[in-house]
């Protein structure tokens, strides 16, 4: 592959995954805002989340989101903001991926095997 | 400052220097170029400034004038003099040759990296080319090809600041202009040119060069549509 083309490609994916991430991020608000109506605790939490294969499915496609997004953001402010070179933001760029990626997937799985 | 003139404040040097402060005599329909001028011809013959057309066609004459950048032979003294005060320095974004004077080589070389120029298809000998005005590629060539390539947007453009390599908007649009000119055959050479580091995904539509094209050109929409050409190229493999 081209740098160019993986240079492109990145940037879609940063497109399509932040309009992942919007359905994402007002589904969890509006969960949020209904689930605290009556007070919140982490016994709820776990009822509803716990144990649900929707819910597990639901948020590890906002954590591959997340981790497919962020980085790709964090390594243009790195190119603009530092004298970093390509290769030294490509690298930051993957670590951060795998980081957003292990913390949270420990938490998606981590709420979904207290219910299941 | 009275009624009868004006207090101008205007750099000397180059990127370290000073201001020099002249008191420049009014005039009705008063241009900012017309106060440089006064100053290089009646008060400091030293003044380095670059103009040719002075009627808005060449694009060699922009400055920075109370902070942003404007083609100084076509502005008035009166729509920019906010606090009855002038501040000119060169533009940014390009390394000061002397004064107001700066030097545009990578300006243009970003020009020639985008392979922002016609490639020919035809020869003298062919026939002219047919092309609709209401076709939809030469309404979106026309909507960006009036552009003097007086350097206003490349000096407002913020990504040029942060990012060395950003090939800036004017270079852009101008590929933009080609991109949907239907006679031209540099179009897989040009789509590559500009995308990837330094090409039209680097832009963060800020739209600077759109609000101070002084054509009112909007480079920022060029780039959009670049964006969209270059991810349709990059899906099917052709970059």
């Amino acid at each position: 592959m081209t740098p160019e083309r993986a240079e492109t490609l990145e940037w879609l994916m940063q497109r399509v995954s932040a309009m992942v991430l919007a359905v994402c991020v007002i589904v969890h608000l509006a969960v949020i805002v209904i689930a605290v109506q009556g007070g919140v605790t982490s016994k709820e939490i776990v009822a509803r989340v716990g144990g649900s294969v929707p819910w597990l499915a639901f948020y590890s496609v906002f954590v591959i989101a997340v981790a497919l997004h962020a980085p790709t953001g964090l390594r243009n402010i790195l190119r603009e903001y530092t004298s970093l070179g390509r290769r030294a933001t490509h690298w930051i760029m993957a670590a951060v991926c795998v980081l957003i990626l292990v913390m949270g997937f420990r938490a998606v799985v981590g709420l979904y095997g207290l219910g299941a | 400052m009275s009624k009868d003139s004006l207090t101008v404040e205007i750099w000397r040097g180059r990127e370290e220097g000073r201001f020099d402060t002249f008191e420049v005599p009014r005039m009705a329909s008063q241009t900012v170029l017309d106060i440089v001028t006064y100053v290089q011809r009646n008060l400091d013959p030293g003044l380095s400034y670059r103009f040719a057309c002075r009627v808005g066609v060449c694009g060699s004459c922009a400055m920075t004038v109370n902070g942003k950048p404007r083609w100084t032979c076509r502005t008035h003294v009166d729509k920019v003099a906010d606090e009855g005060t002038l501040r000119i320095q060169p533009l940014k974004n390009m390394p000061v040759i002397r004064d107001l004077a700066v030097d545009m080589t990578e300006f243009f070389e970003k020009w020639t990296k985008a392979k922002a120029h016609f490639v020919p298809t035809t020869t003298r000998h062919d026939d002219f080319a047919q092309v609709s005005p209401s076709d939809p590629k030469r309404k979106e060539a026309t909507a960006g090809i009036e552009c003097i390539n007086c350097g206003v947007c490349y000096s407002a453009c913020d990504t040029v600041a942060w990012l060395g390599d950003y090939l800036g908007p004017a270079a852009l649009n101008r590929a933009w202009t080609l991109h949907n000119d239907v006679r031209d055959g540099g179009q897989s050479d040009r789509i590559k040119a500009i995308a990837g580091t330094g090409g039209c995904q680097a832009c963060h539509s800020h739209q600077s060069c759109f609000e101070l094209c002084p054509k009112h050109l909007n480079p920022t929409a060029s780039i959009a549509g670049l964006k969209r050409a270059t991810a349709k190229a990059a899906l099917k493999g052709e970059i």
